[in-house]
């Protein structure tokens, strides 16, 4: 919901150097994209942009995207000073994007699945009725084409311009989810950083498998909702991915660096292929995977430096 | 969403109600004296007491959105708890998570009501300030939402119909129910709630705050009473978030669009349930019959459905709810 929180300070500036937001360390920025967003110095894994997660995700080539043309209406005729529907105007034209979420279809080391990836630079990711019909219409295509679906959330909660009509969203896509599982479809939802919200409160908690990214702020609230209401500060670590694995609320959390080869290995398992070949080399991924040094926690350099050879 | 501590806003939101109160008033002291003396009042008793209903009328028509949340939120507007004890015949509470705890945010229990049986679900804000700590003032925590589950699940397993009664600003958003899984627990009722092959109605009969009204708000027939609200965020949150400032929460509930007759317009709820003449704060046993005749009506209409009819027109009802363009 308060997506307007979330990255505003994240913005790169065009210039040649970044600087942390975790570390505060200086990043060369050529490097720092290369590496997929993730610190060399702290492993802290930045917000990557929807196009890119797809380009790591999906063996190269074999995206389809789908349903692109889906745009809201504004039955509500929001205006917060700036008329809602200008607002997705001057978004569509900044981003390049029409919508919150990119939806289609792609195969993941030779292993098809249905994949939807959330773009928090679109609205800070929110869910309004596209993606809320994206993610409906990939559970209904995995159920046709028997695929295994994939999600990656990344998002500040429900779209506040489309009213309640974002708030059903939440059960639509839910319904989409029963009903995949119901005919045995089989889901992975990562949530990524952030993910808060309605998202989290949906589709994103649901999936058969929850992974999440290091880090990434998980939670239903928002930290500053939370910090007011309770008018105390908040325990270090709170709502991140750790907490939760900790908390019992996530199945793994992987990092960036080998997301696709756990994607990979865990529909292996789920389309009855031997995940020990699904880690072998198959089609070319669709971006040079050589950054696991840093996408380990900097505590742990040693394990990280053997997750290299792995990867 | 989970704005659910948001202070009231500096706008006195139920400054409308001071007319119709003084006529109230009045009619009382009138109504005093004449029982006191042997004054004839009557004529004029009657001629205020028409008044008052042709004043009740025409404000309570053009009342803004943010003077219905108001009222949806008044002290003395009828509660989950007003209905087990007015509207029952027989209701035998049941409680907790089976994991957890028991929260009594929350309240479960299997209810029979002229002569029908049903599982009753229904977020409890409390009315003494006791009973609201205790309640935490109808901000449920995650097993407040399993227990739900729990009990919808015992519901779908007697072949006993559901009903829930929705009036919470919104989930709690705590340290303690983030740990537990709050949005999980959400989630999985919703999802789950789409599975269940017994009848589930759902009523607004307050605040229909955001995430934590849907986790109990996935039903066959939902509807709102007149001056409840039902939203995505609560008008001080969208106001804090949107406008920056929390004074602005008239302007974000006009453009929230989240009263009965926008939910109906906008097809994400299947009526509005009228309520008496000035709110069901003015007269909670005529706004109790209301809905109860409302209730018994559509459990007589899908008692005719089979379970499998009731879940797939249950999912096609919300799947169509936010329909883009193109494509």
């Amino acid at each position: 919901m308060a997506w307007t929180r979330f990255g505003k300070k994240k913005d790169m500036p065009g210039g040649l150097w970044i600087k942390c937001e975790s570390c505060g360390a200086m990043l060369f920025r050529k490097e720092f994209e290369q590496k997929h967003r993730i610190c060399g110095t702290c492993g802290y894994h930045f917000t990557l942009p929807g196009r890119e997660r797809v380009a790591l995700t999906a063996d190269a080539g074999t995206f389809e995207e789908m349903w692109k043309e889906l745009q809201p209406v504004d039955r509500l005729g929001f205006n917060d000073r700036v008329p809602y529907a200008e607002k997705l105007k001057q978004t569509q034209a900044k981003t390049s994007e029409t919508e919150a979420m990119i939806a289609g279809t792609c195969t993941v080391k030779g292993i098809p699945c249905a994949l939807g990836v959330m773009n928090f630079s679109f609205l800070g990711g929110s869910m309004g009725m596209v993606v809320g019909e994206k993610v409906a219409r990939s559970a209904e295509l995995a159920v046709e084409k028997g695929l295994p679906l994939v999600l990656f959330a990344c998002s500040g909660g429900a779209r506040m311009h489309e009213g309640a009509i974002s708030l059903m969203q939440m059960a639509k896509t839910c319904g989409a989810l029963s009903r995949l599982n119901r005919v045995g479809g089989f889901s992975i939802s990562v949530m990524t950083h952030p993910t808060t919200g309605g998202v989290t409160a949906s589709f994103a908690s649901v999936c058969d498998i929850l992974l999440a990214e290091p880090g990434a702020l998980i939670g239903f609230a928002g930290p500053r909702v939370i910090a007011t209401t309770i008018k105390k500060e908040l325990p270090k670590g709170f709502q991140r991915a750790e907490f939760l694995l900790e908390k019992g609320q996530i199945d793994r959390i992987v990092p960036r660096a080998s997301m696709r080869d756990e994607m990979a290995r865990l529909l292996a398992y789920a389309t009855g292929r031997d995940p020990v070949a699904a880690f072998k080399p198959q089609p070319q991924p669709a971006a040079e995977l050589e950054v696991a040094v840093a996408a380990e926690p900097a505590a742990d350099k040693k394990k990280a430096k053997k997750g290299k050879k792995d990867a | 969403m989970t704005e659910a501590s948001a202070k009231p806003a500096a706008t006195d939101g139920l400054a409308f109600e001071r007319p119709l109160l003084e006529l109230e008033q009045k009619i009382q002291e009138l109504r005093k004296l004449a029982s006191g003396t042997h004054l004839e009042l009557a004529g004029e008793i009657q001629g205020l007491e028409d008044r008052l209903r042709r004043q009740a009328a025409e404000v309570y028509a053009q009342l803004s959105a943010w003077e219905r949340v108001n009222v949806a939120r008044h002290a003395a507007r009828p509660l989950t708890q007003d209905y087990i004890e007015q509207m029952l015949d027989d209701f035998v509470e049941l409680q907790g998570d089976r994991v957890f705890g028991e929260d009594r945010a929350i309240v479960t229990g299997l209810a029979t009501m002229a002569g029908v049986r049903f599982l009753l679900v229904g977020h409890r804000k409390g009315k003494t300030l006791k009973d609201k700590l205790a309640c935490n003032f109808g901000c449920a925590h995650p097993e407040g939402y399993r227990k739900a589950l729990q009990k919808m699940r015992l519901a779908a397993k007697m072949k006993l119909p559901i009903v829930t009664f929705i009036n919470t600003p919104g989930a709690y958003p705590g340290i303690g129910a983030e740990e537990r899984g709050q949005a999980a627990a959400i989630a999985t009722n919703i999802l789950e709630m789409f599975n269940l092959p017994v009848p589930i109605l759902c009523i607004v009969i307050g605040e229909g705050g955001s995430g934590g009204a849907l986790g109990i708000g996935v039903g066959d027939r939902v509807g709102m009473l007149e001056n409840s609200y039902y939203s995505v965020i609560t008008p001080e949150g969208c106001a804090a978030i949107l406008w920056k400032s929390g004074d602005k929460a008239p302007d974000a509930a006009e453009a929230l669009k989240l009263t009965s007759k926008d939910l109906l317009r906008l097809g994400l709820v299947d009526k509005v349930i009228e309520e008496p003449l000035g709110g069901a704060h003015r007269d909670p046993k005529g706004a109790i019959e209301r809905v109860k005749a409302q209730i018994l009506e559509w459990l007589h209409d899908l008692g005719k459905l089979t379970p499998d009819q009731l879940v797939e027109q249950r999912f096609e009802k919300f799947r169509r709810m936010g329909v883009p363009v193109g494509g």
